[in-house]
């Protein structure tokens, strides 16, 4: 274990969300400016120098500034540790790159905005949040870091706080984050009571704990890597819980790009791949993950086809690609010796990603930031001649998501389309109906994704044509105000588009080019490759096979909007009108979650109020308090206010005491009518007391003990 | 002898601004103010040299000596973080009232300084007539607080409130004097001593009887669902330093009180109630949490949301673990900072505005950039954000909940009250309260700033941001470095479970004389609910 | 010597004279008359008590008791004198404030 000051790479962006929060508004847009951008390029250099000596030996940096007890209690000790191992480097890259890269072009895109200091802020907060949970060494940071980037994300897109929308989208995410926090909290709670430790460096030596029988035949890890899932289909907008992510662009397009594409989204991916080891123990629990991730991927990307809003088809792009990688997560090969998985390839998707869906995003913020803020792709068109920059760096990214060779995205999304293609859940030979299933749905997932995959490609491309080729479809004064963005937004394009176009050549399979695979051979001290045996032969027939799914999408795509909305689409839109309408309206989604949890929600909470807790509880109480006032006021006759019944009623009342205790044979077991009978006798037994001499007895005995009570 | 000191320095206080004449509103602010801030500094003087396991700075005089009562107090990692917060607390809440108590002042302040001494004392009494004593002197002072300075329906809620807490308190003083005279039976002395009294050991129906009495009354404090309801009325027509006061520092009595006392006076009545206390603190979470959503009232939906937070800590005491137990202290300190922070922050916005309903309010953030900082601090300390207050303690209690024993105790249990279950349903607490506090905060400070009224609203003055700045540095300190608190909290409850595993092993046949455990503990402890079912 | 029983009904005849007197009479000065009466009839009980046992105890309770009964005369005079004063009445059927 080597050590190095990690605690900065955290803390120097959250020094400078304190600083620009704290002072921005007096300091001015400048100092704010540069405070903001050096605090995350300073981390970034940290992290190259941490990089750098991870370069050399794979050896796990830690870093002991934290490591006194956080938390102490019983049997529980945690630690706030640091710890960078080259997985959490590559997210830390990604953060601090893309990161620095996106506050470049917010100095440019958010330049006129009244809240900059304030957005700064939280956007170096939200820098410093993610990467503390990037580099926790434990569950319990990686929670802190956890949560702290759903704060931000909600602050992020409630950014324009004076419109209702943009909060309600703003608390619809960070509700709906929470529900995966809920997972993630029982799922360290669980962790621990059957491990005892929540560090993930200790994980694999709790193996046989976790691969226990818990309930109904299924090991422990099944449970607890379902409640994980559960964290992480909350965090990264997958099935069910994806309804945040649309309505989450409400934000300033840099957070969308930032946030909501590059970094936040994919740490449930990441904690995925993090606690791989306890997911291995069970290979079923991974198929889950695989059959999560497909099906959002298809469902999301079914979506997008028919959005109008720039931004929108984004974000669906977003969800599908999310789903891309927990197939990546979830492809597992099971031999009767081991459980591989493609995480390698999952990781290598996210960082290209990273990479062209912020230079998307990007580029639909140079859009909108050109169209003063018009987000609707039926109001543009021929932008291509007023926004070269934004078109060409759009185009490249454009190519990249599609999977074209030799970018990016081919490299990335060919390694998962292989990975679940070879995926195998059960180890081969093991028969039974079950296992049938288990061999074949590598096959199903592989289909499901060749079918988005031109899908992807079809409503990139259908963004592409309707906003850059064709007519201008706005009014003439907004013509005459298009112009391309300023030199540090272009700037920042340009860097994003090289890197979507070369990040993919990092990691070109071994059987293409011998020791390509850099990505893969630097992930490989942290998660094994998956054990596929594939041939260069194979593997340039799946890539054909994708590549032509992708020319097939963006062939369709330039055939129906080349030209803005060709009458064909019209037509088709015309000829199916209540399919149509289904899939814009996104399947009616928020609307049933709407109808089936928020509202029946609210009524229960209305109902619990107004008759549980207001006529149940609260009328016992009453009532009991008004049959007090009811007897008062009937015993209340009984008060006649002369003195003669009170001192009457004080008698009777006193003969009856003394009735009764003589009837009762007393208290404390004195017979009165005992004591009457024997005080004569008694008389004569005892002897006068004058007559005993003083010095001898006292004429007052003393009273034994400290008072009456005794 | 600091604890005398900090029990009847603000009873010296009262005294002496009984002295000062009613119109001298200043003085008698700066008096008030001077006696708690004292207070607070004297009281930080139990930090050093403290023995977290074992009670420190121990007084024990002789009072009534023919009851065998004696002055007895001391301090323990369990009660120095709460008395510390009372002593914290203070200081605020009076330096608060400035300008939003205005009839009345030395009588307010009085009844403040009374009823500061009364909790510091229930707080650090080590004998039962001394704690009963206490107790029922900080009923008066918040009765006249609620029903002197409240609002409109001041009378209801005062009256409510006594009648309720007295209804507890007096089956408590049963459950006392019971006690009391089982153990004259059995040793031939007179003592309401605390250690003496808790090595008595009873048979299991007769502590069952007790416990039902002293919980009575600690449940109503918590309160614990479904004795919560004055806790509304109260809350909503107390002012706000009558509120603060009574979330912060009231409400941890009962909670305290059965960590204290019931827990280790009844443990075999502790052991058959506890699934029931769990379901009932359960319920009261997800309850509590539901009910503030529906709420208009912005003081109501704190006061249900106090039932929330409440529920945890009494799920967490019922679970009979270190770590739960250690988060249920930790979550009474971190509600204290949080709900009182909340209820202070509500106390700006109706001096301004004077009304709480949600609908009047929207875009705040606008006009009041500062306030709305703070407020969504403590908000989010309050949703148990890590990094802020209320996380750990919550995640102490479930941590400590999940790791349960496997079954409860036959007869009771019920499948339901499988603590791995009552965890996961407790965990939608985490959910709920951010459903109902994001949305309380978006209705006040998010949207269109569309009320007329609101347009010209003052931000926070310096003197108000000087209230706030102590409670959100205590909300950061307790999320952010929590072993300060630990450090003290987990040696004294490790000692008190300990306590409970030696005395849970003793059984008392029906009917006979009470006996007395051993000093130093009694039969070998039992670590896991099962065995304990072997033997029984 | 006279037996202590004699002494015990002449008090119970005392003290039933005086409950009589505090029950039947209307003016408010016989009234506290007859508690003094039986105040005195309990005196008298303590003392034929102490006598037959040889307590001196007794004679203390009796003490206190003229005490309280002369402490009493004089508060409960005062509060006649008052209420005289303002109601112009000694009479107990004619005050039944209490009863309002």
């Amino acid at each position: 274990m080597e050590e190095f000051p990690l605690h900065y790479i955290p803390l120097l962006p959250l020094a400078g969300a304190a600083f620009c929060l704290l002072f921005g508004k007096r300091v001015g847009k400048t100092i704010t400016t540069a405070v903001a951008l050096c605090s995350v390029f300073g981390s970034g250099l940290l992290v190259a120098s941490a990089v750098r000596l991870l370069h050399e030996s794979p050896v796990p940096l830690t870093d002991t500034f934290f490591s006194a007890t956080w938390i102490s209690a019983g049997d529980l000790q945690l630690s706030a540790g640091l710890t960078l191992d080259r997985l959490s480097s590559v997210l830390c890259m990604i953060v601090t790159g893309i990161g620095f890269l996106i506050h470049v072009y917010a100095s440019g895109y958010m330049a006129h905005d009244e809240g900059y200091t304030r957005f700064f802020g939280y956007l170096n907060l939200f820098m410093g949040a993610m990467l503390i949970l990037v580099l926790g060494d434990s569950m319990p940071v990686t929670f802190v870091g956890w949560e702290g980037v759903g704060l931000c994300s909600y602050l992020l897109i409630g950014f324009w706080y004076d419109k209702e929308a943009n909060a309600n989208a703003g608390r619809k995410a960070f509700v709906v984050n929470r529900i995966g926090d809920f997972g993630f909290l029982l799922a360290m709670a669980y962790l621990f009571s059957l491990t005892g430790t929540l560090k993930y460096a200790e994980l694999p030596s709790h193996l046989q704990t976790l691969g226990q029988t818990a309930w109904w035949g299924l090991p422990a890890a099944f449970f607890f890597g379902i409640l994980v899932l559960v964290g992480a289909t909350g965090k990264s907008a997958q099935i069910p819980l994806y309804v945040w992510l649309p309505d989450a662009m409400a934000g300033p397009t840099p957070v969308s790009a930032l946030i909501h594409a590059a970094t936040m989204v994919t740490a449930g991916v990441y904690v995925c791949v993090r606690l791989h080891v306890a997911f291995e123990i069970f290979p079923l629990t991974l198929a889950i993950i695989a059959i999560i991730g497909a099906l959002t991927a298809l469902f999301a990307a079914t979506i997008g086809v028919l959005q109008r809003d720039f931004k929108k088809v984004l974000a669906y792009s977003t969800v599908s690609q999310l789903g891309f990688m927990f197939v990546g997560v979830g492809s597992a090969i099971n031999t009767p010796t081991s459980v591989t998985s493609n995480y390698q390839g999952a990781i290598f998707h996210l960082m290209t990603h990273a990479f062209f869906k912020a230079g998307l995003f990007l580029g639909a913020g140079s859009v909108m930031h050109a169209l003063s803020g018009e987000g609707d792709i039926t109001r543009m068109g021929g932008l291509r001649k007023h926004l070269p920059h934004t078109h060409a760096t759009f185009l490249l990214c454009c190519l990249a998501i599609a999977g074209i060779i030799p970018l990016s995205g081919f490299w990335s999304k060919d390694a998962i389309l292989g990975g679940a293609h070879a995926a195998m859940w059960l180890p081969k030979g093991t028969g039974g109906a079950e296992v049938f299933f288990a061999h074949h749905l590598g096959l199903i997932l592989y289909l499901i994704l060749l079918a988005t995959a031109a899908c992807t490609a079809f409503y990139m491309f259908r963004l592409y044509f309707l906003a850059f080729w064709g007519e201008f479809r706005g009014t003439d004064e907004e013509l005459h105000h298009i112009h391309e963005s300023p030199a540090s937004m272009t700037g920042v394009l340009w860097v994003l588009a090289i890197g979507a176009v070369g990040v993919g050549f990092l990691g070109i399979p071994d059987v293409v080019s011998s020791g390509g695979n850099h990505f893969g051979e630097w992930l490989l001290p942290v998660v094994r490759e998956q054990a596929a045996e594939e041939s260069a032969r194979e593997f340039w027939t799946l890539a054909v096979i994708a590549l032509g799914a992708s020319a097939a999408g963006i062939g369709l795509a330039a055939a129906l909007y080349l030209h803005g909305f060709s009458d064909q689409v019209r037509a088709m839109a015309a000829a199916f009108p209540s399919v149509y309408k289904f899939v814009y309206n996104k399947y009616y989604i928020d609307e049933f979650y709407n109808a089936v949890i928020v509202q029946p929600l609210r009524w229960i909470s209305l109902g619990l109020w107004k008759v549980v807790d207001s006529f149940f509880i609260d009328g016992t109480v009453r009532l009991v308090g008004g049959l007090t006032l009811v007897v008062g006021k009937v015993v209340r006759y009984a008060q006649t206010g002369d003195v003669h019944h009170y001192v009457a009623g004080m008698l009777a009342g006193a003969a009856l005491v003394f009735g009764l205790s003589v009837q009762l044979g007393g208290c404390h077991g004195y017979k009165f009518a005992e004591a009457a009978s024997v005080a004569t006798p008694r008389l004569q037994r005892m002897p006068r007391r004058e007559h005993v001499t003083p010095d001898n007895v006292p004429l007052l005995p003393a009273v034994p003990g400290n008072g009456l009570i005794r | 002898m600091i604890l005398p000191l900090i029990t009847f320095l603000p009873l010296v206080g009262a005294l002496l601004l009984m002295l000062i004449p009613r119109e001298e509103e200043s003085i008698l602010r700066g008096t008030a103010l001077f006696f708690t801030l004292a207070t607070f500094v004297i009281s930080l003087g139990l930090l050093p040299d403290f023995d977290g396991a074992n009670f420190s700075h121990v007084i024990d005089w002789t009072w009534i000596e023919a009851l065998g009562v004696h002055f007895h107090l001391g301090v323990d990692g369990i009660s120095l973080w709460l008395v510390l917060l009372t002593t914290f607390l203070m200081p605020i809440v009076l330096f608060s009232t400035g300008t939003s108590i205005t009839k009345k002042v030395r009588e307010f302040a009085i009844a403040m300084l009374v009823l500061e001494s009364g909790m510091i004392g229930t707080f650090l009494a080590l004998d039962l007539f001394v704690f009963y004593v206490f107790w029922e002197i900080m009923l008066i002072p918040m009765y006249f607080i609620i029903g002197i300075w409240g609002g409109d329906r001041r009378v209801y809620a005062s009256i409510k409130f006594v009648l309720y807490t007295m209804v507890g308190s007096l089956l408590m003083l049963v459950a006392i004097i019971y006690i009391y005279v089982r153990h004259h039976d059995a040793s031939n002395t007179w003592t309401f001593d605390y250690f003496t009294l808790s090595r008595v050991v009873l048979s299991t129906r007769e502590q069952m009887y007790c416990f039902l009495a002293f919980g009575l009354a600690f449940a109503i404090k918590v309160p614990l669902f479904p004795f919560h309801t004055w806790l509304p009325d109260a809350h909503v027509e107390a002012p706000t330093a009558g509120s603060v006061i009574l979330a912060a520092v009231l409400l941890k009595f009962g909670t305290y009180g059965l960590l204290r006392f019931a827990m280790p006076f009844f443990p075999r009545a502790m052991v058959e109630m506890a699934p029931y206390l769990a379901i009932a603190s359960v319920i009261g979470i997800v309850y509590g949490s539901l009910v503030a959503f529906a709420q208009t009232d912005i003081k109501k939906m704190i006061a249900y949301s106090s039932v929330a937070h409440l529920g945890f800590v009494v799920l967490g005491l019922s679970m009979w673990n270190a770590k739960a137990i250690d988060g249920a202290v930790y979550q009474m300190l971190a509600h204290g900072i949080s709900t009182g922070g909340l209820f202070l922050a509500i106390g700006v916005i109706y001096e301004r505005r004077h009304t709480r309903r949600l609908e009047e309010f929207g875009g705040l953030m606008a006009v009041m950039p500062r306030y709305t900082a703070v407020f969504m601090i403590i908000t989010l300390a309050s949703v148990g954000l890590p990094g802020l207050s209320g996380f750990v303690g919550e995640f102490l209690v479930l941590v400590g909940t999940f790791g349960a024993y496997k079954t409860w105790p036959h007869g009771g249990p019920i499948f339901y009250a499988h603590p791995k279950i009552l965890a996961v349903v407790a965990a939608t607490g985490v959910i709920l309260s951010a459903v109902y506090m994001l949305y309380l905060f978006q209705k006040m400070f998010f949207g269109p700033l569309s009320n007329p009224r609101n347009r010209g609203l003052k931000d926070l003055s310096n003197r108000e941001l000087a209230v706030f700045a102590p409670m959100l540095l205590m909300a950061f300190w307790l999320g952010l470095y929590p072993s300060t608190f630990l450090s003290a909290i987990d040696p004294a409850v490790r000692r008190t479970i300990a306590e409970f595993q030696h005395k849970v092993m003793i059984k008392v046949p029906e009917g006979e004389k009470a006996r007395l455990m051993p000093e130093g503990g009694g039969p070998e402890p039992v670590k896991h609910k099962e065995e304990l079912d072997d033997k029984f | 010597m006279i037996p202590v029983e004699n002494f015990l009904v002449l008090a119970a005849v005392l003290f039933c004279i005086g409950g009589l007197g505090v029950v039947l009479r209307k003016n408010v000065l016989i009234i506290l008359m007859s508690v003094e009466l039986m105040l005195n009839a309990a005196n008298l009980t303590l003392l034929a008590f102490a006598r037959a046992h040889h307590d001196q105890h007794a004679h203390a309770f009796a003490f206190l008791v003229i005490a309280v009964a002369a402490a009493e005369a004089a508060v409960g005079l005062s509060i006649v004198v008052g209420i005289f004063r303002t109601r112009r009445t000694v009479q107990v059927d004619e005050l039944t404030l209490m009863k309002h």
